[in-house]
């Protein structure tokens, strides 16, 4: 498949990933005010099986902005996203081949618990532990950092403040998760991946069991989130990858289409299977 | 508005064809209600079968309870020459073998379960839970046999060295001759097993994926997903997997009679010979001579169906304050 490469586009078609730690590179992209790379994927291939779900995949994900993966069912988007924090590995039967760089070193070189606190996931449904409001947010914290009880508070509200969950939780911080509406856990579950301050947010269809109004205000949190943490988000929503993404990229039967600005894409993507999703000609 | 017809006097409308009472018998076959009844006379019988049986025990007690009255469960005397009888070392019996057989078998059946279901891999996992559920089925008395041909020759072996280390606690002094509360106990602790983790590994297998995968997310090792998530989910049905395991150890009759010793004596040591409620109406029934003795026997009866809903309500209790504790942080 012939994959078109502009100036500012992100997507590259083979991606050299020792290129990025050599300083004329970096002086480059400073130059040229291209963010960093917070993951490189080169030859990803990806199996269930005797099924490939991913096909020689190449992309960058800048650092700081948030990607949003679109494409539909089954096209591998999700696998990709479980990639970056090795969560498949927990999936029988399955195989990975190719490189992925987190920054500037191999992504399974590092210990798996240690990547993924750096590394943090919201799932597609809430899923919070049938605990306190306080505790789940804790969790994390707990596993690894020794903090004291004020501390540990401070840490809870920073991490609820910035899921902007704080002002409605906090005179019930000790009762039971399970008793907050759908929005409000999935916010709670951002807020417990926060609490041990990742560089990366991985968010899998965040939004697609939330209300609109639930949704609109984990849309607007993104914003946000973005100043201090890397956003991957796989959707089905266009709209949705529309208004928070900053690069988009399509993907279609475990291969990458393209990877782009998300202007670029909604407006003028360079392959025609790309325009004929996103006007709604198939898939 | 205005011009949406809903419906006007004389124009049927095509469902009122459909609308008539049914009658008994088309209800009846549409099972609703058949079911209702029918499962609805299921749970009923629990509280008939319950009811009979509390009215049975207490009323061919009748002569034991008007003779001892309250003494019956505090004197320890059991004498049928004399007509004395106190059920204190039975009680005693019973609730010291049950207890320190919880205490053994919770952990091993935990681990177990925590194994089968989280880190072994699945044929192995079923193979064993096959295995362990052809325990639960093992008649109690071929538990029995291998109580006194097996685990007291062990025991008579090793306690000495133990008692060398141990004998000077209260619970583990005087001579060990084999059969013991400690015997029944550990006996008791082989039975109990299975049940505790042929249905801890069925709960902990019904934990979400979710809730593993969140945890995992957080970047927990695999024993901290299994510690902190899977168990603690899975706790009310753990706790419900030791209260059926409390429950037939309480009322185990044939194992514990034939390892336990017999003796109606309260004794501190667990190295010491004793007896069961159980046990004691298994064996003294068919030589339960008058109506006082028989009357006896049966309020041993209803003395174990009470220790038995008291400690299930105290585990409840037990249950009940330690999850408060937990949202309260």
């Amino acid at each position: 498949m012939a994959r078109s490469f502009s100036a500012n586009a992100v997507q590259i078609r083979r991606p050299d990933i020792d290129r990025f730690a050599h300083s004329d590179a970096a002086a480059e992209r400073e130059r040229n005010q291209l963010p960093w790379p917070q993951f490189t994927v080169a030859d990803l291939n990806f199996f269930y099986g005797n099924h490939q779900a991913l096909k020689n995949i190449n992309l960058i994900v800048p650092n700081r902005r948030v990607t949003a993966f679109i494409g539909p069912s089954g096209c591998g988007k999700t696998t990709l996203l479980r990639t970056f924090n090795r969560m498949n590995e927990t999936v029988p039967n399955t195989r990975v081949e190719g490189r992925i760089r987190l920054g500037e070193h191999d992504l399974f070189s590092y210990p798996v618990t240690t990547l993924r606190r750096v590394v943090g996931m919201v799932f597609q449904k809430p899923a919070p532990f049938p605990k306190s409001i306080f505790d789940n947010v804790a969790y994390g914290l707990r596993l690894e950092h020794r903090l004291n009880k004020r501390e540990m508070a401070e840490k809870v509200e920073q991490s609820l403040r910035r899921a902007a969950l704080w002002d409605e939780v906090k005179d019930k911080l000790h009762q039971s998760a399970n008793g907050i509406s759908g929005g409000q856990q999935q916010r709670l579950c951002i807020a417990r991946a926060l609490a041990v301050d990742p560089e990366v947010l991985l968010l899998d269809e965040p939004c697609s069991a939330l209300d609109p109004i639930s949704t609109a205000k984990i849309e607007d949190l993104l914003f946000e989130l973005k100043e201090f943490c890397t956003i991957v988000i796989v959707t089905h929503n266009m709209l949705q990858a529309a208004r928070v993404a900053d690069y988009v990229g399509f993907f279609l039967n475990g291969e990458l289409i393209e990877l782009n600005r998300a202007k670029h894409i909604f407006q003028n993507p360079d392959q025609q299977q790309t325009q004929d999703y996103i006007t709604g000609r198939f898939g | 508005m205005g011009n949406v017809v809903i419906s006007t006097p004389g124009m049927p409308l095509p469902s009122e064809k459909l609308f008539r009472k049914q009658t008994l018998v088309e209800r009846l076959r549409k099972g609703d209600e058949a079911i209702h009844l029918l499962t609805m006379a299921g749970g009923w019988s629990i509280i008939l079968i319950t009811g009979l049986l509390v009215h049975h025990l207490w009323e061919y007690s009748r002569i034991a309870r008007h003779q001892f009255g309250w003494h019956f469960l505090i004197t320890s005397t059991w004498d049928p020459v004399n007509g004395l009888f106190g059920a204190w070392p039975f009680v005693y019996g019973t609730v010291v073998t049950s207890l320190l057989a919880l205490i053994l078998a919770i952990p091993i059946g935990l681990g177990a379960a925590i194994f089968l279901a989280e880190l072994a891999p699945r044929s192995v996992s079923n193979a064993l839970t096959f295995l362990i559920e052809l325990l639960a089925a093992v008649p109690s008395v071929v538990y029995g046999l291998i109580g006194i041909f097996l685990l007291i020759p062990v025991l008579t072996a090793i306690m000495p060295a133990f008692q060398k280390f141990f004998g000077w606690l209260p619970i583990f002094s005087g001579t060990f001759y084999g059969v013991s509360y400690f015997s029944a106990a550990v006996i008791l602790a082989i039975m109990v097993v299975p049940f505790i983790v042929s249905i801890s590994r069925e709960v902990l297998l019904a934990v979400p994926i979710a809730q593993r995968e969140a945890m995992m997310a957080l970047g927990a090792t695999k024993w901290e997903v299994t510690w902190r998530t899977v168990v603690p989910y899975a706790r009310q049905g753990i706790m419900g997997s030791v209260f059926l395991a409390l429950a037939r150890a309480l009322g185990e009759t044939m194992a514990v009679t034939m390892v336990i010793g017999n003796v109606a004596q309260v004794s501190t040591s667990l190295m010491a010979p004793g007896y069961t409620i159980a046990a004691v109406i298994a064996n003294e029934f068919t030589e339960a001579t008058g109506d006082l003795y028989l009357h006896a026997l049966i309020e041993l009866g209803l003395v174990l169906f009470a220790v038995t809903m008291i400690i299930n309500a105290l585990a409840r209790l037990l249950m009940l304050s330690v999850r408060t504790d937990e949202v309260a942080l």
